[in-house]
């Protein structure tokens, strides 16, 4: 028996059917649901033999565009899950009072609070804007790719295996019940010998690993590859935040690595770095896991701030105003990221001065950011606005963000935040910037790439009703918060015993409602558009009268982008090149040099998640084999020299007669 | 790229490149390699950052005075820098294109790496003979974790090494292996300076200081 049960332990690890939750009956039901799901999907792919399409088309596929759309499609699914947790803590929270316990034990509910931010943030927030990045730097540029096209596959990839591991932990196991950053000495083995927090640390290890390589990718793409005259005064500002949000990804993540490894090395090998014993010491991993966490809010907003930059001035039919003021204002924001992150522990207790400096530092950056938002504003004065989708999106932004950023400057005074300091005012506050900031920025974005992306318009009655559930629901579901934060309510309850905070409570999960429909009429709104697709067709390749190098090829863009690299004289390159009647050459194409699709990412990504799993659950023979694979493939790969291929000049020339004559004449 | 002249205009600018565009294959690699070791070195600023607060609590186990034994440390940078020193003259012999005394420098680096990784083991070995292994207190933890990486690092190097000289075997010094060769360059004399600061403030200053 004991032999058994040894050689089943070697086999297996900490892994057996116990590690099944089938107890649970709110996993069982979301399991048969997936499961049906699944299956159907499949069933469907192979049914229509669309598996060689995908596999030849979009897995493998090394064009920036093809990844671009991919990430964002995963975004979108993870919006899903992020957002059945949010609906599930604010039911709880709603009717957990007195004598009601609710309906989620606290074992379940830890691990739901835990999953929404971590899933929101890096599963939603992150694609959502490395997504954007993907497709539209190199064509705002004016580039056939990025710097390297694997290594952009790869990465997709390695965030593919991250979620694919935080997803695993519904149903096998459990995910942690820390939080979603997970402090020791909470986090530490003693105190969660279960597979909870292994789970979050090898999925945001493995994801974390593809974005810090998409920052080398794009910072060298910005620099290296823009086109001829496009110097970085001339950078449309949705590059220039880019570059910054890229500066910051390769600047903040390795300290994310290098946290997320000492914390394994604590669990797995009994070091002494965040420990309570034997000199360890917990606030060190807090300041770390901050070093990281305040620029990644940075590398979450700028890109928004960017895609606002791109929707004012295109929908005013101004030129933007104070260019170089909102160039100085990103680069000024970059840098002061890195100066305030302990502004997420005042209470550490480091004392008046140093808490007084993080204080400071935290409102100085309003005022870039205040800048920024003048910008804008004066840009819409005086311009022909039309309120389309994206610049709907992008008021409703002006107006909820510059709230959020006023919570955060009282929050950053340090004596107001020891009594502010985790509670529901923050989560208040937070929330208040990453969706009025990020989240309705990416929507703005989708709603104004769209056309480019796919050839034809998101549908407008879908997109306006969606975009007032949101905006809506967004103040009706944490404006209470911000009242009962006030209240001294702190974050992450699962029971409260004054009846008279119920109410509050009440009224936030019908806000929660509200975006749930918000939600659903932006799925709506993507199928309607797709069965109208003909109608909502774009052929100019410029469907809003837009101003950047995006808008001069087609709708969709052709796989090499541009068949002439276009020559930049001005800011607003597109713009420009209207104006002067820029003629496109009809004929005289060259062959185009462009890199080969691959499975290695694929390979690689599958080969990660089996890592990881092995990992979690101590499963150490799979682990490592899984990773002697990785690299024995790894190096398999870089034994090909053959990488590359011409799409020939009677082929650029087939697929350019298609252009329509209004890209090449207008003006 | 970019730093291509625009077209002079007499009369109607130029929009678009008309002409066959060439770009050198690979050109932004050197660039994207050094970003990503910057990325790297954040890492190592961290390891330093922790050993800057760990490297005192001795937890009753030893300090850096009990621990390290600098001769032997003395030695193994000795290997270190040599091995730079000679993959230094490998990149000469690269440059004249010589194969074989690219390959045969590449095999002396190895040597002088493989030495190094060789000492650390030893060294690692003996503290943990001792019983003074990371567990034991949260100098040893931030010493090991610092050093080890480092010592990862190295190995990788390594067996990069390896991959690069049977390819440079296979297919010659062509213009891929060449970056490939100058990439693992900077990446072994990035790791040649990492070592200088781990000598000098975790083992000098914690025997001498």
């Amino acid at each position: 028996m004991t032999n058994t049960s040894d050689l089943a332990k070697i086999i297996f690890g900490r892994l057996s059917l116990e590690s099944i939750p089938y107890h649970e009956p709110i996993l069982i039901v979301t399991f048969i649901g997936v499961a049906i799901g699944g299956i159907a999907l499949l069933g469907a792919l192979t049914y229509f033999k669309l598996w060689g399409y995908l596999w030849k088309e979009w897995f493998t596929s090394v064009d920036h565009k093809k990844i671009g759309v991919m990430y964002i499609v995963l975004a979108l699914i993870m919006l899903l899950r992020g957002f059945s947790d949010a609906i599930m803590m604010r039911a709880q929270q709603a009717v957990a009072f007195g004598d009601n316990q609710g309906y989620l034990p606290a074992h379940h509910y830890d691990q739901i609070f835990t999953a929404h931010g971590v899933i929101m943030i890096f599963f939603v927030a992150m694609p959502l804007v490395v997504g954007m990045m993907n497709f539209i730097v190199p064509l705002q540029i004016g580039a056939r790719d990025v710097a390297f096209p694997f290594l952009n596959n790869f990465s997709f990839w390695m965030t593919v295996s991250g979620v694919i591991l935080t997803m695993l932990s519904l149903f096998i196991g459990e995910y942690a019940r820390t939080g979603w950053l997970a402090y020791p000495p909470l986090s530490d083995l003693a105190y969660s010998p279960d597979v909870g927090v292994d789970y979050w640390i090898w999925g945001l290890q493995i994801a974390g690993i593809g974005t810090l390589l998409s920052g080398v990718n794009f910072v060298t793409t910005i620099v290296k590859m823009r086109a001829p005259g496009m110097t970085m005064m001339k950078l449309p500002v949705f590059t220039w935040t880019a570059l910054c949000t890229n500066i910051l990804i390769v600047a903040a993540f390795p300290v994310l690595t290098a946290a997320l490894a000492m914390l394994t090395l604590d669990r797995y090998l009994g070091f002494h770095f965040f420990t309570n014993t034997l000199g360890g010491n917990p606030m060190m991993y807090i300041n770390l896991i901050w070093i990281w966490g305040h620029p990644e809010v940075y590398i979450l907003i700028l890109p928004a701030f960017g895609i606002y930059s791109e929707v004012v001035p295109t929908f005013t039919g101004k030129r933007l105003f104070g260019y170089t003021s909102m160039v100085y204002a990103t680069v000024v924001i970059t840098i002061l990221s890195y100066l305030v992150w302990l502004h997420h522990f005042f209470t550490m207790g480091s004392g008046a001065s140093v808490n007084s400096f993080f204080g400071i530092t935290t409102m100085i950056i309003s005022i870039p950011t205040g800048a920024k938002i003048f910008n804008w504003l004066f840009t819409m004065y005086r311009g022909r606005i039309r309120y389309e989708l994206p610049m709907m999106w992008t008021v409703a932004f002006m107006l909820t963000f510059v709230i959020g950023g006023m919570t955060g400057v009282m929050l950053a005074v340090p004596p107001a935040d020891f009594v502010l300091h985790n509670s529901l005012f923050l989560i208040a506050h937070f929330h208040n910037v990453i969706i009025g900031g990020v989240l309705f920025g990416m929507f703005a974005g989708i709603n104004f790439w769209f056309p480019k992306v796919f050839g034809f318009k998101l549908d407008r009655t879908w997109g306006v009703r969606s975009f007032w559930l949101w905006v809506v629901g967004f103040w009706v579901a944490f404006a209470p918060l911000y009242v009962l934060g006030l209240m001294g309510v702190t974050r992450r309850l699962r029971h409260f015993d004054d009846p008279s905070l119920q109410i509050w409570f009440i009224i936030a999960a019908f806000g929660v409602v509200l975006i749930a429909g918000g939600i659903a009429c932006l799925l709506i709104q993507f199928y309607v558009s797709i069965r109208d697709r003909e109608k909502l067709k774009d052929t100019t390749g410029d469907p809003w009268n837009a101003r950047s190098l995006e808008w001069s090829t087609t709708s969709p863009p052709p796989k090499y982008n541009f068949a002439f690299t276009p020559v930049v004289h001005d800011l607003d390159a597109w713009w420009d090149m209207k104006a002067r009647g820029a003629e496109h050459p009809t004929g005289g194409y060259h062959a185009i040099h462009m890199p080969k699709n691959t499975g290695t990412g694929v390979v690689l990504g599958a080969l990660a998640t089996a890592f990881g799993f092995a990992m979690i659950w101590y499963i150490w023979w799979l682990a490592a084999l899984s990773f002697v694979a990785s690299i024995a493939y790894a190096i398999f790969h870089t034994f090909n020299y053959d990488r590359d291929y011409y799409i020939p000049a009677d082929e650029v020339a087939r697929t350019e007669g298609g252009r329509p004559r209004s890209l090449a004449t207008q003006g | 790229m970019t730093t291509q002249a625009i077209p002079a205009g007499n009369g109607a600018p130029t929009f678009y490149v008309t002409e066959e565009e060439h770009h050198p294959e690979g050109g932004s690699t050197m660039l994207g390699f050094w970003i990503y070791l910057m990325s790297d070195c954040l890492i190592f600023a961290c390891l330093f950052a922790c050993y800057g607060v760990l490297g005192h609590s001795y937890a009753g186990g030893p300090s850096p005075r009990e621990a390290f034994e600098l001769p032997l440390i003395a030695l193994n940078t000795a290997m270190l820098l040599f091995s730079s020193i000679t993959y230094g003259f490998a990149m000469l012999a690269m440059e004249r294109n010589s194969r074989s005394q690219t390959l045969l420098w590449l095999a002396v680096t190895w040597l002088f790496g493989a030495a190094f990784i060789g000492i650390e083991l030893h060294e690692f070995a003996g503290l943990i003979a001792e019983g003074n292994g990371p567990w034991r207190s949260g100098f040893l933890t931030s010493f090991f974790s610092l050093v080890g990486t480092h010592g990862l690092h190295v190995t990788s190097g390594l067996i990069w090494m390896i991959v690069l000289m049977v390819q440079t075997v296979q297919k010659g010094l062509i213009p891929a292996n060449k970056r490939r060769l100058m990439c693992l360059s900077m990446f072994w004399h990035f790791l040649d300076v990492v070592w200088i600061g781990v000598f000098t403030f975790v083992y000098l200053m914690g025997v001498l200081g």
